[in-house]
């Protein structure tokens, strides 16, 4: 027993330091399940206080290309507006149904939620991105985030008045898109190389695709509203083992100079999850 | 100024400096990555006891940590460090005389030869921990190589200019204390 305590004693700084690197390496190594519980949420209060200090700072020397693109979408949006389109009446007869069918907040799916960028990143492997706006205003893990130019991220993890965001640029990142022309449905990932370029994979070479077609979000995401711009191709290259494109998209966001976005809540989600749960249940 | 005050400002400038400056400056390259914070585990006083060395590592890069959004992955690399500087300081020192003398390391209280030989292996072995801790993950070991012999290089350029920009009076300690 004596040898113990003086084996202990002899060596304590060695297990000391090897204690420590064992707890360094479990909240590495179980990222998301530490993260969420005790990291969480002290971490993003903590380093959000001081990075909304910053950026409020920062904020002014993007503020030009922010009005910019800030503009553009407004045009984007005013050019949607019903009353800019008029169309020779064929009706013969107008009456109006008095039974109330649809209220628009009854069959509404998306709800955008603004949000004011905190912190970004850019040039790890794995780029976080930090909104002002949390739990308390409506936020929830799993939302999209889709900035003014296009889409931006995913929402993972949440505290009281701030959230987490997977930016585009993650090497765990996966959306699902299409080409805005042709029907091909694939993959948006991030191959770690350069932040101005995402991949677009599984694209099935039937579908022709050219250098600066338009891709967007797919109707088949749950979280993502359909027809937002993830990129544009900048470079097409054919795999030569299966029958699908690798291309190369240039992103339609602007990471460097982010300073506002949007959450996407979907509406329906609750509904959707009921019932790919029952699909589980019956074998 | 007594040392604890002076570390503590220290460790807040560091942080700051990477945080808000150097990991925000446009990727030239995805080798690339330039890393000044470590610095203050090398700048510690040689007195600082070796238990709280290692804890302080810790600290220091948890607290980055919180930043990056990486529990975990800059308090390994800083808390081997901070572990191993002991051993290589022993090593390196011409015994008794200069840790009396002098408060903590730099190239006047260790030598040009010994401190560049301190830095470069400390900064090698960051740089090698950290890239080893992202690669298990993910990336090749071409991705491998490159990242950790190009930040390594990176780090010293960075290390050699602070140096040079901030000279820091190193002070003879007197046996008063």
């Amino acid at each position: 027993m004596r040898n113990v305590f003086l084996f202990i004693q002899r060596y304590f700084n060695l297990i000391f330091f090897i204690v420590i690197q064992v707890v360094a390496l479990t909240m590495f190594f179980r990222f998301n399940k530490f993260h969420e519980s005790v990291f969480g949420s002290f971490s993003n209060e903590f380093s959000g206080r001081i990075n909304k200090r910053y950026s409020s700072v920062e904020t002014y020397f993007t503020l030009k290309q922010e009005n910019e693109s800030l503009r553009a979408q407004n045009a984007r949006l005013l050019n949607q507006l019903k009353q800019d389109f008029s169309w020779p009446d064929s009706s013969i007869d107008f009456v109006r149904d008095t039974v109330r069918i649809d209220t628009l907040e009854q069959f509404r799916k998306f709800l955008y939620l603004p949000a004011k960028v905190i912190s970004n990143a850019v040039n790890s492997q794995q780029n976080y991105l930090m909104l002002h706006r949390g739990s308390n205003q409506g936020v929830t893990n799993n939302m999209a985030v889709v900035g003014p130019d296009g889409v931006v991220g995913t929402v993972v993890n949440v505290s009281a008045n701030m959230s987490l965001v997977m930016s585009m640029l993650h090497r765990q990142s996966k959306i699902v898109a299409v080409l805005k022309k042709g029907s091909g449905f694939g993959e948006v990932t991030w191959d770690g190389r350069d932040p101005r370029y995402v991949l677009l994979t599984k694209i099935p070479k039937t579908v022709p695709a050219n250098k600066g077609d338009t891709v967007v979000t797919s109707q088949f995401s749950d979280r993502y509203p359909p027809g937002h711009i993830i990129g544009y191709v900048e470079a097409v290259a054919e795999d030569q083992v299966t029958s699908t494109y690798n291309l190369k998209v240039r992103t339609a966001t602007n990471f460097y100079s982010l300073q506002h976005a949007f959450v996407v809540k979907n509406l329906q989600q609750e509904e959707m999850d009921a019932l790919q749960k029952s699909l589980r249940k019956t074998p | 100024m007594s040392d604890l005050l002076k570390n503590i400002i220290r460790f807040a400038l560091f942080l700051a400096v990477q945080v808000f400056i150097l990991n925000r400056i446009p990727p030239l390259h995805r080798f690339v990555a330039p890393y000044l914070y470590f610095l203050f585990i090398l700048w510690l006083p040689f007195r600082t006891p070796r238990l709280a060395m290692t804890l302080i590592g810790f600290l220091f890069g948890l607290t980055l940590d919180m930043f990056t959004k990486t529990p975990g992955l800059h308090a390994a690399a800083c808390t081997l460090i901070a572990y191993l500087r002991h051993f290589l300081i022993s090593l390196m020192m011409p015994k008794e005389k200069m840790e009396i003398s002098y408060a903590e390391p730099s190239a006047t209280s260790m030598g040009w030869m010994q401190y560049s030989i301190y830095v470069l292996v400390l900064t090698f072995l960051h740089h090698g921990y950290l890239v080893f801790l992202e690669w298990m993950e993910f990336g090749g070991f071409l991705y491998f190589l490159g990242k950790v012999l190009a930040t390594t290089g990176i780090s010293l350029l960075l290390i050699g200019v602070t140096e040079l920009l901030f000279v820091r009076k190193s002070r003879y300690r007197t046996n008063m204390a």
